[in-house]
């Protein structure tokens, strides 16, 4: 297999890796760089300026702001997102009644189509589930109040995404409302290779079904739930938390400053305020806690590999 | 369970357990705590599909009406079915070209972002070269970086090249964000496929490329399309790219042109026709994915599980 093989994988290489190069690679180093000048990015000039934009970061109360919320979503969202995914998962594969004669477990009825609804959201743009929603909380003609106002909870109409105490959790319910389907097939499918065999086992043993969630299914979802937690934790810092506050937020951030996440910071910064910089600044921030966060999970995480 | 075999097709779309006979004489013993927690479970599980699906059937009868009707009565059904909020978000709020335009960038991308993602894990994963395993890790990492990082610089690079609000540049850019999990995925995937045809291929004197091409590729087919839908509803539904770097009105995709809409409602108010765009957005992804359901959940879990 010798022959030609170098030409092979450098013309095989070259454009893929050059594309990345250029448009990934390049500006992620780019951005580290900038984060020491004073560049604007209206105009090419700039100069270095060492600490200073890290310096002013620190004193940076919006910034504090968005740290604080933007850890939150990278805490809470994945924790209750798993949560109620772990529980629809189980209760669709091993909630179902025990029969005569029929398997040790199984799942209720109709557990293909929950699986088939719940994914629903999944397939839509976070885009466009953001835009639905911010409809649907809308105080006065919105889905969600007048939803309470016809089974006579006329007097609870909160504003929600106007309340700066009740806007961000108001977002983070969006992206908890679009994420737990993928968990639940994702968990599903996980559980059903658990060999039948242990279940029984368990069962004979006298264990209930909280009993075997926690010491049966739970230990040996741990790798997929751990995975699941990192790939959740980063959209959560990154991309999805940026089109849900950005659309959905008035501001975007607010109001007050209330749900303002790093990741849109960024964005505001540089390509409102035209401080390039700075935002870079930020964003070097943002890959710190990024890398932080998935750190901590997989260490945190690590258990000894059982296998089955 | 978790590793880096293809994935099977049909795992996880079938009911994991057989799915009820009438519950005869089960065994006296627990069946009332089973009882009242397959009462709560399922009670659970039925909300859950409720709170799933209210939102978008309520986005469905809000198309069909009046904005009167939308303010005063949010919950009723329409009166009668307004079909010229349709015809309006079709023709009057550009939803035509934002779909034109997003079939034209994810098309371009799509095909982009496989033939080049593939070339390059098939050399990752067959070939021992110097700097193998370092392009490998470059690809990978690309994955769990913020992306908005890279984004303040990328503007400028795209800005200084000329491809600043044109479509090729924005398939550039998205084939670029995809390659790191496409590369990934495929690498393993390649890794699975046996040596032997190769060789074979090889030894009847077929290049390295003919026997990429006419071999390896074929046989990586159920790769491909998972690892296709999954860049494809990725790409489809990608808002961050677009809105930083495509801000020229008349290139906007779908996402970017119906947020950009609704900011303008506030001065138009036809909001029964922005409602209309935003189902019609939605409707062609919900009904693939119902169509093509056993395979969509497969792209889009693979990644996860490994």
């Amino acid at each position: 297999m010798q022959h030609g093989k170098y030409r092979f994988i450098v013309g095989f290489l070259t454009v893929p890796l050059g594309l990345y190069a250029l448009f990934v690679v390049w500006p992620f180093i780019q951005s580290i760089y900038y984060s020491f000048t004073d560049w604007t990015g209206l105009s090419p000039e700039f100069k270095m300026v060492g600490f200073d934009n890290y310096k002013r970061m620190f004193h940076d109360e919006i910034f504090w702001k968005s740290l604080q919320h933007s850890l939150l979503f990278a805490l809470v969202l994945p924790l209750v997102t798993i949560s109620l995914a772990l529980f629809f998962a189980f209760m669709i594969n091993v909630g179902g009644r025990r029969r005569a004669g029929g398997p040790v477990i199984s799942g209720v009825r109709g557990s293909s189509f929950y699986k088939i609804v719940y994914f629903f959201p999944q397939v839509l743009s976070i885009a466009i589930v953001a835009l639905l929603f911010a409809f649907a909380y809308n105080p006065d003609s919105g889905a969600i109040n007048s939803l309470l106002r016809g089974i006579g909870l006329d007097s609870v109409q909160p504003l929600w995404l106007g309340d700066p105490s009740l806007a961000l959790w108001c977002v983070m319910a969006v992206l908890v409302w679009s994420s737990v389907g993928f968990f639940v097939v994702l968990f599903s499918a996980g559980m059903a290779s658990i060999p039948a065999e242990l279940y029984e086992a368990a069962l004979l043993d006298g264990a209930n079904r909280m009993t075997t969630f926690f010491r049966l299914t739970l230990p040996l979802l741990w790798d997929t739930v751990m995975s699941g937690w990192v790939y959740m934790g980063i959209l959560a810092l990154g991309a999805e938390s940026f089109a849900v506050v950005q659309i959905m937020t008035t501001g975007p951030g607010g109001p007050d400053y209330s749900t303002t996440v790093l990741v849109l910071y960024v964005y505001q910064k540089a390509f409102r305020d035209g401080q390039a910089a700075y935002a870079t600044t930020i964003g070097v921030a943002l890959l710190v806690v990024t890398l932080a966060f998935a750190a901590i999970v997989m260490r945190l995480g690590r258990r000894e590999r059982l296998e089955f | 369970m978790k590793t880096t075999e293809p994935p099977v097709p049909a795992e996880s779309g079938v009911p994991v357990a057989k799915v009820d006979t009438p519950p005869g004489n089960s065994p006296k013993r627990k069946k009332k705590e089973g009882r009242v927690l397959s009462v709560f479970s399922h009670g659970m599980l039925i909300l859950w599909a409720f709170m799933v699906v209210l939102p978008l059937v309520w986005a469905v009868m809000t198309s069909f009406k009046s904005d009167s009707a939308i303010f005063s009565s949010p919950w009723a059904l329409p009166d009668k079915l307004h079909f010229d909020n349709w015809a309006r978000a079709w023709t009057d709020a550009n939803m035509s070209d934002y779909f034109f335009n997003t079939i034209l960038v994810v098309g371009g991308s799509l095909i982009g972002t496989l033939v080049l993602g593939s070339m390059a894990a098939y050399v990752l994963a067959r070939f021992d070269f110097p700097g193998n395993r370092f392009i490998y890790f470059l690809f990978i990492g690309g994955m769990s970086f913020p992306i908005m990082l890279a984004l303040v610089p990328l503007f400028y690079v795209v800005n200084n090249m000329g491809l600043l609000n044109t479509i090729h540049g924005l398939i550039l850019v998205y084939i670029a964000y995809s390659l790191p999990f496409t590369v990934f995925f495929l690498t393993a995937f390649f890794r699975t496929l046996p040596t032997s045809v190769a060789e074979a291929a090889f030894v009847d004197g077929a290049s390295h490329t003919r026997t990429f091409f006419q071999i390896m590729l074929p046989m990586a087919k159920p790769g491909l399309i998972s690892v296709g839908i999954f860049n494809f509803l990725g790409q489809w539904n990608q808002y961050m790219l677009p809105t930083v770097l495509n801000t020229d009105p008349d290139k906007r995709v779908l996402t970017q042109g119906l947020v950009q809409l609704a900011a303008s409602q506030g001065y138009k108010g036809d909001w029964s026709g922005l409602f209309a765009g935003l189902v019609m957005a939605m409707l062609p992804v919900l009904a693939a994915y119902i169509v093509f359901q056993r395979q969509v959940v497969q792209g889009l879990t693979a990644g996860a599980l490994k």
